[in-house]
């Protein structure tokens, strides 16, 4: 048995060793904003923090997480940025866009005004097929407004 | 009284004639401009639920006892299954079924005695003898993934190994075609070729693009009585449910297929795939929902691409820039199976040049089947196109888009229709300023950047037809909601309907819901594919809204005593000239629980006219000629698809468009194994998709005046034209900055190196002087 906290309550649940942690989140607990494109940890879909650091959920082992606090897309629903996205027209299909402002709202923590070069710094290996870049960046951009 | 009527159909160029039945009550247009609704920016109406990870893909569908399902696929080209043992397999923890390919029942019936509760032997979409590496050969299914794919390597498989065709020229040589070679010819290119002051050839080739959808292909199918539900991620419901009807031989009302939201398909998910038989049969086998999902790595072997193309072409024209002749040969290296793009379509559509010869090959190959990709052949033929006719541009030392200009085509020359509207000299006008930047932008060339601009010119289908059914229900709440089977596959076709009902009801947008993506919600509705959606949809739409703005205001007429001519719906009342207001909700409240259905249907095509989309884009690039590496700085895309809905959405799909294209043009290239013709670029870390790092200045107009001939609402399609232009745009940027003509897909470095060497043995044509 494996206790996991994330957004703000802690759950126990049984994963085999070698179950991803995007696995866990959307399998076990049904948090399936959490999206899996690759699953390789190459394009950024299924980004979450740890602690509020962004990471790849899709290669980070469940048993590796101890006692971090997971933060996932559903424990930023209120987050401005949400709003900032929507208003922006920062997503097409969405399947990248909860990865998109989990990363983003790790940035914007650090860095609550960052200019075009350090969103793009931090973006970068959130992928969008739909080619959404430019409304992304103006969202996070105008994410107070 | 309905009448019925023939009409044409087109998607993504190819044309059909459909019988259409058209209701006597044809909407005018509305004026052109923004109104209420239309034609203002109008955030997602399903955005919070996409951004907030709510939204349910065919990715999340969870259903009680669900299987997974692993598939084996082939690593060769082109191979002969001698042996195929499951045995193991079946004994496998978790396994649940097997499936093998149908010829195998007849050749190993003994191996098999009696009916093994979940037979090995199954769909036909399953193949002994794989023409393409990727080509799915057995599937199992389990009760995790894992479980399935540990069980998929114990399938034992003796390979005959043969050798694979994997070269377009060659295979055009040997005969290896899918169909005819298509040939066209208006004029005599020999005589225009004669007639010509001067005369350019040159040989283009584009590379095989990967779509990429970041919602990989994917379908849950689960039996429920007699019924077959279908998860999907499609970008036709209806299709999906016709093709799965007619493979398994059952009516096709008991097919329900179901997109709420799609994580993108840009043409690879028009068909219902593989993956949804496998599931659907392992369904049936099984008494259980399953799901079959492709991983990334298979989604770039076996899911579509756009294919490769050589394209050898030839323009002649007079001294004053007057093209005299245009002829193309083109191969389509289109893979295994799939079908043969419109490559010369750009060709034979762009300009008015009179005399014009073309033939498009479909090569088979042992490579994975192509699949539509966003303008399929238009991407590829206009690179071709709009390259040689700057190159043609230089050499007369005409203007390029004076050059264009004069070729301009009045009227569809390819069968003499007349356009139902065209305002490509509208966008050429507003792409003066952007082309006045040249010197500007030249002049900050420092070495080793140099920098140019280019522009290209886009011509594009978009749209759409009949049939396609919309409802709209208003309730005692005063709300309404739209009702129709049709898919938003990302493009914000959801927004747009409400938009449209919106507008039709005196609605505020936030008192309209959408309800679509499910075919037994709501009637009939078209692909999105081929920039159809909104100009399918959105007049069937429009005509179901107005259907029951008509009700309401015969039921106000009635009970408030008025004229129905001196009424009208606006922001949610119906209003009298003579001062009188009542909320929608006091009207439709009278009823109680009634409701005020209408229903609307998509009308005709306007007969006997060419219904075409175009636009000019305007690139500026930065060339480092010591390394190779090409920077686009700025991109600027103006566009005529008659009237915009929704400005905002409009933007997106523009810029898009032009990423993916930038993509095409720069970075991305399925790479094949060249023993096995298998995928080596299988991940995104291999094949190069854009970043946000990449992305340069883009900078979106639109002409945005109804098509008057074209439905109730003048509006043509977006979702392809924005791609169509951006490489040769770049390509012709790229020739200004240095002078090098770059003629393959991508401009890697080594091909910019290669060109810039080119150049350079070109003693006659300094670097950077051949175009002012």
């Amino acid at each position: 048995m494996l206790e996991l906290r994330v957004n703000g309550g802690a759950f126990e649940l049984d994963a085999p060793v070698g179950t991803s942690l995007a696995d866990a989140l959307r399998d076990r607990l049904g948090l399936t904003g959490t999206k899996i494109a690759c699953n390789e940890g190459h394009c950024g879909a299924c980004t979450v923090q740890l602690d509020g650091v962004p990471i790849l959920s899709c290669i980070t082992l469940v048993h590796s997480v101890g006692e971090r606090e997971v933060t996932t897309i559903e424990g930023l629903r209120d987050h401005p940025l949400v709003e900032a996205f929507v208003r922006a027209d920062a997503l097409q299909c969405g399947f990248c866009t909860p990865g998109q402002i989990v990363s983003a709202a790790a940035l914007v923590e650090t860095d609550p005004e960052p200019d075009r070069d350090v969103i793009r710094h931090a973006m970068a290996g959130n992928l969008c097929r739909c080619g959404t870049y430019p409304r992304v960046e103006e969202a996070i951009t105008t994410w107070r407004a | 009284m309905a009448r019925l009527i023939k009409t044409e159909k087109e998607v993504e160029g190819r044309y059909t004639e459909q019988w259409v039945v058209v209701e006597e009550d044809v909407l005018d247009q509305w004026p052109a401009g923004a109104r209420r609704v239309v034609g203002r920016p109008a955030t997602r109406v399903d955005g919070l639920q996409r951004a907030r990870g709510e939204a349910r893909y065919t990715a999340d569908v969870q259903l009680p006892g669900m299987l997974h399902t692993a598939v084996l696929r082939s690593p060769h080209g082109r191979a002969r299954v001698k042996r195929l043992d499951v045995g193991r397999a079946m004994q496998a923890p978790g396994v649940r079924g097997v499936l093998t390919p149908r010829e195998l029942a007849a050749r190993d019936a003994a191996d098999w005695p009696g009916e093994p509760s979940v037979g090995p032997h199954a769909s036909e979409v399953l193949t002994c003898e794989p023409g393409y590496a990727g080509a799915p050969v057995a599937a199992v299914g389990a009760e995790t993934f894992g479980q399935a794919l540990a069980a998929l390597s114990l399938v034992r498989v003796d390979w005959e190994i043969l050798e694979p065709l994997l070269d377009g020229d060659q295979a055009v040589r040997r005969g290896s075609l899918l169909g005819e070679p298509r040939r066209y010819e208006r004029g005599d290119l020999d005589r225009g070729l004669a007639e010509a002051d001067l005369v350019v050839e040159a040989k283009y080739r584009t590379q095989v693009v990967l779509h990429n959808a970041l919602e990989t292909h994917q379908s849950v199918c689960r039996w429920e009585g007699d019924t077959l539900e279908v998860y999907t991620s499609t970008q036709w419901i209806w299709g999906v449910r016709r093709e799965v009807a007619e493979a398994l031989g059952i009516p096709a009302d008991r097919v329900r297929v179901v997109c709420e939201y799609m994580g993108g398909g840009f043409g690879a998910k028009n068909d219902a795939g593989d993956h949804t038989f496998i599931a659907a049969e392992l369904a049936r086998r099984t008494g259980r929902p399953v799901r079959c999902a492709l991983t990334r790595r298979d989604e770039n072997r076996a899911t579509g691409n756009r294919n490769a193309t050589i394209q050898r072409l030839v323009a002649g024209a007079r001294s004053d820039g007057t093209l005299t002749a245009l002829g193309g040969e083109f191969v389509n290296a289109v893979g295994y199976d799939g079908f043969s793009p419109f490559t010369s379509g750009p060709m034979q559509l762009l300009y008015g040049c009179p005399n014009v010869r073309t033939v498009d090959y479909g090569a088979q190959l042992n490579t994975p089947p192509n699949a539509a990709f966003r303008a399929p052949g238009f991407v590829e033929g206009t690179f071709g196109l709009e390259c040689l006719l700057d190159e043609l541009a230089a050499r007369l030392d005409v203007d390029p888009l004076e050059l264009r200009r004069r070729n301009h085509a009045d009227h569809d020359a390819s069968d003499e229709r007349p356009f139902s509207s065209k305002r490509l000299m509208e966008c050429y006008r507003r792409a003066e300023t952007h082309w006045a930047r040249r010197a500007e932008v030249r002049a900050r060339s420092e070495a080793p950047w140099r920098r140019g601009v280019g522009l290209a010119s886009q011509v594009w289908y978009g749209g759409g037809g009949p049939p396609s059914y919309a409802w709209v229900r208003v309730g005692p709440d005063g709300r309404a909601a739209v009702i129709t089977a049709m898919q938003d596959i990302g493009t914000g076709s959801r927004t747009a309907m409400a938009q449209i009902a919106a507008e039709e009801l005196g609605l505020p947008l936030d008192r309209v819901d959408v309800a679509l993506g499910d075919s037994a919600r709501g009637p009939y509705a078209s692909i999105s594919a081929g920039s159809s959606t909104i100009p399918s949809m959105g007049p069937a739409v429009r005509s179901a809204a107005a259907d029951a703005a008509r009700q309401i205001v015969e039921i106000a007429a009635q009970r408030y005593d008025r004229e129905e001519r001196v009424l009208s719906l606006r922001d949610g009342h119906v209003v009298s000239t003579d001062g009188g207001s009542w909320p929608l909700e006091e009207i439709a409240g009278l009823l109680g629980d009634g409701q005020i259905l209408g229903k609307g249907a998509r009308g005709p095509n306007p007969a006997g006219m060419r219904v075409l989309t175009f636009g000019v884009q305007v690139a500026e690039v930065a060339v480092d000629v010591e390394t190779g590496e090409v920077r686009v700085e700025r991109l600027a895309a103006i566009h005529d698809v008659g009237r915009v809905i929704n400005p905002l959405g409009a933007r997106s799909q523009v810029e898009g468009g032009i990423i993916q294209a930038l993509g095409h043009t720069l970075s991305e290239q399925r790479l094949l194994d060249p023993l096995t013709g298998d995928v080596l670029t299988q991940t995104l870390d291999a094949y190069k998709l854009p970043t946000i790092a990449d992305v340069p200045e883009i900078v979106v107009e639109f002409v945005d005046q109804p098509d008057t001939h074209l439905t109730n609402l003048g509006a043509k399609g977006l979702g392809e034209p924005p791609i169509v232009p951006t490489a040769a745009a770049i390509a012709n940027a790229i020739r200004n900055a240095t002078g090098a003509d770059v003629r393959s897909l991508p401009v890697s470095r080594e091909e910019m190196l290669r060109a810039l060497r080119e150049t350079r043995g070109r003693a006659e044509e300094p670097v950077g002087a051949s175009t002012a």
